[in-house]
């Protein structure tokens, strides 16, 4: 059961406590290899005590986020850029 | 996005390890076909779990309808397959996701590919199709071990019965008598004889466990299929 690989849809839930936009169909580079791709996209791991997405090119960590009662740590060091679509403004 | 409670209106069992649990959410925005909650249940000394579940109604739906297998050694899953009654209240977040969705706004044929309890969220998309009337051709295959195990057999069999639907169950674990339809696993050649060619650029949604998810969606690619255009939603082992 431990290590079970999923896919960014399955982090969509706790993510979108941070996100005013449905993070999971913005696209990630990733800081590594340069892949670039929805997040929706991103391997998941998430019985870790926080929610780690790695790239689904070169395994690197894009992405964690650790949420206490109170309060979400997010690093975003593996993402070089976050692309998100909006409405014209 | 907040917390919302939805009050159990029915459950409705489907086969022996699996229930759709109809809900009744006052504040329900509403949702696309193919996406999620997150459920949490919290204990009386404060200890919650939370899990995702995919949405079995189509949009529009009167009640949300979430499929919910039992995971015998989950924390979750069995409290809501066998516990559960009418009258009870859940706590739910969603509509969750806007990647794995079809709206239906287009012509293009539409190719799902269900491995087990992942024919969830491709039932709101068949749903959805019968409920618009759409004239794009959908199709889906659907992985189950044994007869017993499959899900709304009656229903996509019916829906399945219609110029622009169509339905493949295959099944893996078991060759019951008089069984007519494919057995074994969802490999290139089943995925090339029951879907369309890869110039016919089928919209392509494959939802499972992780490792069938993967073998589909790289048979999709290995026949031709853009990879942008095969959707995947990896779950389980689920932790139920």
């Amino acid at each position: 059961m431990h290590d079970a690989r999923l896919d960014g849809n399955a982090a969509a839930g706790r993510l979108a406590e941070l996100f005013v936009f449905d993070v999971t169909v913005a696209r990630t580079t990733c800081a590594g290899c340069g892949d670039a791709r929805p997040l929706a996209e991103l391997h998941a791991y998430l019985e870790a005590p926080g929610a780690v997405l790695r790239c689904a090119t070169c395994g690197a960590v894009q992405l964690r986020m650790v949420r206490s009662p109170d309060r979400a740590w997010l690093d975003l060091r593996g993402v070089h850029v976050l692309e998100v679509d909006l409405p014209p403004g | 996005m907040r917390w919302l409670v939805g009050t159990v209106a029915e459950t409705v069992p489907e086969t022996p390890q699996a229930v759709t649990v109809h809900l009744d959410v006052p504040e329900w925005p509403g949702h696309r076909a193919g996406q999620h909650v997150d459920v949490r249940l919290t204990a009386e000394d404060g200890y919650s779990a939370q899990r995702s579940y995919s949405i079995a109604s189509a949009p529009g739906a009167e009640r949300l309808q979430l499929t919910i297998e039992r995971i015998d050694d989950g924390e979750v899953s069995p409290y809501l397959t066998t516990v559960l009654d009418v009258g009870d209240q859940l706590e739910l977040r969603g509509p969750i996701g806007g990647y794995f969705v079809w709206d239906g706004g287009d012509s293009r044929p539409v190719f799902l590919v269900a491995g087990g309890s992942g024919v969830v969220p491709l039932m709101a998309m068949m749903r959805h199709h019968a409920g618009l009337g759409s004239e794009a051709d959908m199709h889906v295959v659907y992985s189950a071990r044994t007869l017993a195990d499959v899900l709304y057999r009656d229903e996509l069999e019916r829906l399945a019965d219609h110029p622009h639907r169509g339905v493949t169950i295959t099944l893996t674990r078991e060759h019951p008598e008089g069984w007519t339809g494919p057995l074994g696993r969802v490999d290139a050649a089943l995925l090339e004889a029951v879907g369309w060619p890869a110039w016919a650029r089928p919209r392509c949604y494959v939802c499972g466990p992780t490792p069938f998810v993967e073998a589909v969606a790289d048979a999709l690619v290995g026949l031709g299929h853009t990879p942008t255009d095969v959707k995947t939603e990896r779950f389980g082992p689920t932790g139920g």
